[in-house]
């Protein structure tokens, strides 16, 4: 009887232990945006979110890393997803740490998208991370986030 | 006033997704700007921008003030039927504008 029961014992710590490790991980990844941001940023992306959990990854974030000005910054945002009446991208939202208001930009996207992909300019008041979160039609959130810095901000100057 | 700029392929294949570009001129005027003499400039900015195809919606956005001037916006649809695509801008101070141009599907 013991020689049977010791292994199973074993295996059901183990699996405990790797729940509670995988469980600790995906509360510190998962969560929240890999560092610490602003907190306007992260109340901003938490109301759009609401308690779902953002996973890291499926977002290609295309932004230049070095920014001249401020006033116009290229922003390109592919999700990795077939776009199909099933599985589909709903919104892509982008939010950002320092300038006064964390939102950027929210699209709202649907089936008839055919690509998940878009386009604009944005502005920035400073060097910092811009964060985007696709929300996929089967309630999954998707997020990838940049470093940009700034050498002319936007918003400073006077009239 | 605000004339948009709108790019559409001259003809598109019928279920290949195709490329819309759109600018429109506005001031995007963020309100957090302030005059020589210490005044606040007030917020004068478009908040929301929908396609509809054929009556259909197919791209909507909601903009911010950290959205450049003069947004410009890139996104994409399927081709299904010949029809109209037609552009909506909202903003503030009752800003309205709209577009329409015809789509022709192989």
């Amino acid at each position: 009887m013991k020689k049977v029961r010791m292994p199973l014992e074993k295996t059901t710590r183990r699996e405990i232990l790797i729940g509670a490790l995988a469980g600790g991980l995906v509360a510190t990844v998962g969560l929240e945006p890999a560092r610490s941001t602003p907190e306007t940023m992260r109340a901003a992306i938490r109301k759009v979110v609401g308690s779902a959990q953002v996973r890291k990854g499926r977002v290609d974030l295309d932004v230049p890393p070095l920014v001249e000005n401020g006033n116009t910054v290229s922003l390109a945002i592919t999700v990795d997803s077939p776009m199909t009446k099933t599985d589909y991208v709903k919104a892509i939202h982008v939010f950002n740490e320092k300038n006064p208001q964390p939102n950027v930009i929210s699209a709202h996207l649907g089936p008839r998208a055919g690509k998940a992909k878009f386009a604009t300019r944005f502005r920035l008041a400073d060097t910092q991370m811009v964060t985007a979160i696709a929300e996929m039609s089967d309630g999954s959130f998707w997020s990838a986030s940049a470093d940009l810095i700034v050498t002319m901000a936007a918003c400073v100057e006077t009239l | 006033m605000a004339r948009p700029l709108i790019n559409v392929p001259a003809k598109v294949k019928r279920g290949e997704p195709f490329e819309i570009k759109t600018l429109i001129s506005h001031i995007m005027e963020t309100g957090f700007r302030f005059t020589t003499t210490g005044q606040r400039i007030p917020r004068d900015i478009i908040t929301y921008f929908s396609c509809s195809y054929n009556g259909e919606e197919v791209f909507s956005a909601d903009l911010y003030p950290a959205v450049s001037a003069n947004p410009f916006l890139t996104f994409y649809t399927t081709a299904t039927d010949s029809g109209t695509l037609e552009f909506k801008w909202i903003g503030d101070n009752g800003f309205s504008e709209s577009a329409t141009v015809p789509v022709t599907v192989e």
